[in-house]
């Protein structure tokens, strides 16, 4: 079931390739296709995240500004502040995990709705980062060279020419193989996999889930102040009022194309990638293709519209087919 | 020949994994009560809802006096005057009673709706049903056998000619359902036809002008006025003997594994609870619909933590305040909402038979997927869990199957005591006996027992001892030679032995 999914969608990826390098000529060039693989990597990164907190049936909707939090405080603390590379990197660690904790905290021990409480962590920490910036842009300017080769950097690979891996690559490959690991072949995973189906069922089991859904949001918000540190390595800088805006919902739309479905319970790592390489390659499409570039949102949105629809007619089907055919099994055992 | 009222022929209702309905008739004439009665999951709730519009048949026809009728919808139904009252009532409780007993169907003025007017026609409603109270009252201020007076009120505010009762009694006080029945008799008297299903024998006896059978979605056979008595019932319903029915056997009781001693629970606080269970010993606990029983229950496993006493599990003292801890201490629990609480419906078989023992066989947090397998294969073979594979989802297996996969995931972590909540619920007749078979067969290991259940047969049946509740009290404990269905309404229904 898993795996067709992430088949279909894997195969919808390669049609809308295929279609945008018949249009365009460029789409295909070394130059493009790094670029397409980084932003891959970078917003796979963030979408595992959240697909972890998807598969408890939760949200999160403040991946955005943890981004942009992360993304201004780093360099904030490291040129403002000059504090010094580790205390930086370990601060704002602490604070992207800190934040998930909170949310998991808030949300299983005083049962608020998920959507409320990262809705509002979402206007609250891009407003606390305009706040420390005075809503002014903040960069490395021209130091830290080497720190941002985590982002930038290329990796040459032996008998290609024109064409090398992007660093981000290696993490997301790092992230995916720890979180698919994590899922599908640890106890907790299945925990995860469980209370997202049936919290109560779980719980009934002997699965403390509440301590797993803290987790979930803790590797949610963990892996996006992840992603904000190598998005703003990537682009050097980050302005306050927009930087990582709308990210959290290319992640979840990432996640959901990817075959997470909201109600929980659902999901795999390598959809998730897949889901997110799509959306990255659509948003290129449509860069390469069209002069519009206005209606990028209204397209990504009506593709995810009717892929989510088309995932939901076939997942009906199924269950009649596969309800037929217990009930036909019934009958003819007795 | 006059047509009867209503007449069901051969109707064939088919869910997800199970068969409800295999060709079901049923003939009502006017102005009679006729009893509808069969063991949990025989197909009666199913046969009213089909009756009332909630849910159409697959195959199979209703005809009312004589003429094919279709009904698809609650509207439909209530337009040729059947109406139904569900077993757990369906009462907007935040609205007044006038409200209700017109919701849907509002008194409108100019466009707005007339609350005067409703409070008015309302009364004369009331009255007819015996209840004397203030149309403008709230319904949360009622007490259930005065909501359920309303919902009756609101049947006759359609001119109801047929009315279900889908268990009436089942959260009643005996006081509220002498008064029901009273109603009833008078409702008759005037012509309203009355289906009437019930679990409980004495009533049905009482009531009953004709009783119609179920087993197992099918007609089990009927009875007339004269034929109706307890043991005709009871044959008809189990297909045979009681006593080949239930495999009880006496056991030979051995030292008291769970000690309960003043135990209040976070529903019924003011009241203690004290019992004890040996080790194969099975004790059932028997009570109306809200009596704490389910409660009783969640609190030993620790899903509602006790709030006071003390719980001693093979001698040792144990408060749990998770499931997690009552695990630990060897209690496992069957819950009572199987689809919710017992499995995950979307997960395979096999996931859900290693859940609870994943903790147990983890190496270093990662799944032992060897382990896991066979277990789940163990499980499948002993409980004859019927499943093409292990990768099935539970949501396609019968309700039995569902049930032997929560057993299984119990058995799996070998618990001292098993508690078990309605635990033969929607289930179909040979799968209710398999889990009768196991109960015993765990009862023989030394697995001490308690079991919730509202089926009087099965507390008779398969109890050592029984334990009475009402509103949060053991008012009573009957053992074997005690257990009449009498003495444990009796008690059931508050009064205490000693009144007797």
């Amino acid at each position: 079931m898993q795996l067709k999914k992430t088949l279909g969608i894997t195969i919808l990826l390669a049609i809308v390739c295929i279609v945008t390098a018949l249009i365009s000529d460029s789409f295909l060039s070394g130059y493009n296709v790094e670029n397409l693989i980084r932003r891959t990597a970078l917003f796979g990164i963030i979408s595992i995240g959240v697909a972890f907190v998807i598969v408890t049936g939760g949200i999160d909707l403040s991946v955005g500004s943890v981004i942009c939090l992360v993304g201004c405080g780093l360099p904030w603390l490291l040129t403002t502040h000059h504090w010094p590379l580790p205390l930086a990197l370990v601060a704002v660690a602490g604070v992207s995990a800190g934040i998930g904790l909170l949310h998991g905290l808030i949300i299983t021990k005083l049962r608020i709705q998920p959507f409320i409480v990262t809705l509002c962590g979402l206007l609250l920490y891009r407003g606390i980062a305009r706040g420390f910036t005075d809503d002014q842009t903040v960069g490395f300017g021209a130091e830290f060279k080497g720190l941002r080769t985590l982002a930038t950097g290329q990796i040459e690979l032996p008998f290609i020419h024109g064409f090398a891996l992007p660093a981000p690559c290696i993490f997301l490959l790092t992230v995916a193989v720890l979180g698919a690991v994590f899922l599908n072949r640890t106890i907790y995973g299945r925990y995860l996999l469980a209370l997202g189906r049936s919290e109560e069922a779980a719980r009934y089991s002997g699965i403390n889930t509440g301590r797993m859904t803290v987790l979930a949001y803790v590797i949610s918000s963990t892996l996006a102040g992840f992603g904000g540190v190598l998005f703003v390595l990537d682009v050097n800088s980050a302005q306050p009022v927009d930087f990582g805006n709308f990210y959290e919902l290319y992640a979840i739309a990432a996640a959901v194309l990817g075959g997470c479905s909201l109600r929980g319970g659902e999901g795999t790592i390598t959809g998730v990638i897949v889901g997110s390489a799509l959306i990255q390659v659509l948003r290129n499409m449509i860069t390469l293709t069209t002069k519009h570039h206005n209606m990028e949102f209204a397209i990504i949105g009506a593709v995810i519209l009717v892929g989510v629809i088309a995932d939901e007619l076939m997942k009906r089907y199924g269950v009649r087919r596969r309800a037929a055919q217990a009930l036909l099994a019934e009958t003819k055992r007795t | 020949m006059e047509h009867p009222l209503l007449e069901a022929k051969a109707l064939v209702k088919i869910f997800p994994g199970v068969r409800a309905l295999k060709g079901v008739s049923m003939t009502l004439r006017s102005g009679e009560v006729l009893a509808v009665i069969g063991e949990n999951g025989a197909g009666k709730s199913t046969l009213m809802k089909i009756l009332a519009g909630v849910q159409q048949p697959d195959s199979g026809g209703i005809f009312i006096e004589g003429k094919l009728a279709r009904i698809d919808s609650v509207q439909h139904a209530l337009s040729q005057r059947i109406a139904l009252i569900h077993q757990e009532l369906n009462l907007a409780d935040n609205l007044d009673v006038a409200a209700n007993i017109f919701l849907g169907r509002e008194k409108l003025r100019f466009g707005l709706i007339d609350k005067a007017r409703q409070r008015r026609e309302a009364r004369p409603l009331l009255a007819a049903v015996g209840l004397d109270v203030d149309p403008a009252v709230l319904v949360s201020t009622l007490s259930i056998g005065q909501q359920q007076m309303v919902e009756i009120a609101k049947a006759l505010s359609v001119n109801a000619r047929v009315l279900i009762m889908d268990e009436p009694t089942s959260s009643l006080s005996s006081h509220e359902s002498e008064n029901l029945f009273k109603v009833i008799r008078d409702l008759r008297s005037r012509g309203v036809s009355i289906v009437y299903i019930s679990h409980r024998l004495g009533e049905v006896r009482a009531l009953a002008d004709r009783v119609t059978v179920l087993r197992d979605g099918a007609n089990a056979g009927e009875l007339s006025r004269d034929e109706i008595t307890h043991d005709a019932m009871v044959k008809l319903m189990v297909g045979r003997d009681l006593s080949q029915f239930y495999p009880h056997e006496v056991h030979e009781s051995g030292a008291a594994v769970l000690e309960v001693e003043g135990l209040r629970t976070p529903a019924h606080p003011a009241q203690q609870l004290s019992f004890s269970v040996c080790a194969g010993e099975i004790v059932g606990v028997a009570g109306l619909v809200g009596a704490g029983r389910t409660e009783l229950l969640t609190t030993l496993f620790g899903v509602t933590p006790a709030i006071g006493g003390s719980i001693q599990i093979a001698g040792r003292s144990v408060t749990p305040v998770s499931p997690l801890q009552a695990i630990a201490a060897g209690l496992a629990l069957v819950p009572e909402d199987r689809k919710k609480q017992g499995v995950v419906l979307e997960m395979a078989v096999r996931d859900n038979l290693s859940l609870a023992s994943l903790r147990r066989d983890q190496r270093h947090g990662m799944i032992d997927r060897r382990q896991a397998a066979e277990l789940s294969g163990e499980m499948i073979a002993a409980l004859k869990i019927k499943t093409p594979d292990g990768r099935q989802p539970v949501q396609f297996l019968s309700g039995g199957n569902q049930q032997k996969v929560v057993l299984g995931k119990w058995l799996a972590l070998r618990p001292r005591v098993l508690l078990l909540d309605e635990p033969t619920r929607g289930i179909d007749i040979g799968a209710k006996q398999e889990i009768y078979k196991l109960m015993e067969e765990l009862a023989g290991k030394g697995v001490a027992i308690l079991f919730v259940s509202s089926e009087m047969e099965e507390i008779l049946g398969m109890s050592d001892r029984v334990l009475v509740m009402h509103e949060g009290r053991i008012t009573g404990e009957l053992v074997r030679g005690e257990l009449t269905e009498e003495s444990v309404m009796h008690l059931a229904t508050g009064s205490t032995l000693a009144a007797a």
